[in-house]
């Protein structure tokens, strides 16, 4: 399938919540509404023509304008297409629903955005920091993010 | 017994200093704590494989703390890695030397400006008695800082500093 035809399947299911896409970019993408992040998962997943069976990578961005996102690539190794999944949410309430459970491998990469860029995932089974320890001020790959003077009674800055 | 074969005329008897014995054994002998960082550790493998043959120093890696002389850090040493090195240190039995291998454990090497997440130089945690550089340092770099410590270990003395 090509990416206008995921889009318009997308779309034909769930209408005003697909926002926004673009689809001659390198990487097809489509915005679509949080809050339908997750059926739109599972419809990505469970349609046997669409079949993305596989996510490759769910990336945290902080766009720098108050609006945090969760980017998920997805792949389907039934048809080989592939199409990116974003979910924009605002920085005061980054809230987005797991997909831990549509794809297991989605569990690790979760923690890792909640780790960098502080998305909540509601719903998933192990939210904890993946990568720095876990008593960490902060997620330092916020924009506004400040290294600490100290951590634990080391110094951090050069 | 290597170099003292059959050096002598009449017995084995040697005559040396204590302080001369205990550091010729000590440094011959420096147990090497096997954990490694980052890339400085794929060096510090070749330095222990056949082409480098670390051990020819008397540098064996032992997997436990309690049996080392020498902990070698190689690689970057992250916040969250810090307190595990810190505590790996006092598990070692005294006396303990600790060589710093590579950029990054020296001072932080490429993360010393944006790393939000690296110590900026092993140092502020343990002491540390030689400084290899290099990012990362060649096997033979290594092998000449384990050569550095050994001059340490062998001036090192039994008498009292005098005040």
């Amino acid at each position: 399938m090509t990416a206008q035809e995921i889009h318009d399947s997308l779309k034909a299911k769930f209408g005003e919540a697909v926002l926004e896409a673009k689809l001659d970019a390198p990487q097809p993408w489509i915005k679509v509404d949080p809050q339908q992040l997750y059926d739109a998962a599972v419809f990505l997943r469970e349609t046997a023509d669409l079949a993305f069976d596989y996510c490759s990578c769910v990336s945290g961005v902080d766009y720098n304008d108050g609006k945090l996102g969760a980017v998920y690539h997805l792949f389907s190794m039934v048809h080989k297409h592939k199409i990116v999944i974003k979910a924009i949410v605002p920085k005061e309430t980054p809230h987005v629903r797991s997909t831990a459970d549509v794809w297991a491998g989605a569990n690790w990469h979760e923690r890792e955005a909640f780790d960098m860029v502080g998305i909540v995932f509601d719903g998933h089974p192990d939210l904890r920091r993946i990568l720095t320890p876990d008593d960490y001020p902060g997620h330092p790959l916020r924009k506004d993010f400040q290294v600490p003077e100290f951590y634990n009674g080391m110094k951090v800055p050069y | 017994m290597g170099f003292l074969d059959q050096r002598f005329e009449n017995s084995n008897i040697v005559v040396t200093s204590l302080e001369n014995l205990l550091n010729w054994a000590r440094l011959s002998s420096l147990f090497q704590m096997q954990f490694g960082l980052a890339c400085c550790a794929i060096e510090m493998m070749a330095a222990s494989a056949s082409h480098f043959d670390i051990m020819r120093f008397g540098v064996i890696p032992r997997a436990t703390p309690r049996q080392t002389d020498v902990m070698i850090v190689a690689g970057t040493v992250t916040l969250k890695m810090a307190s595990r090195i810190k505590r790996l240190y006092d598990q070692m039995p005294e006396p303990r030397y600790v060589i710093s291998m590579g950029s990054c454990s020296n001072c932080g090497g490429p993360y010393w400006e944006h790393g939000y997440h690296v110590l900026k130089g092993v140092d502020r945690v343990i002491p540390v008695d030689v400084y290899v550089p290099g990012c990362p340092p060649r096997p033979e770099a290594l092998l000449e800082g384990i050569m550095k410590l050994q001059e340490k270990v062998r001036k090192e003395t039994l008498v009292k500093k005098k005040a």
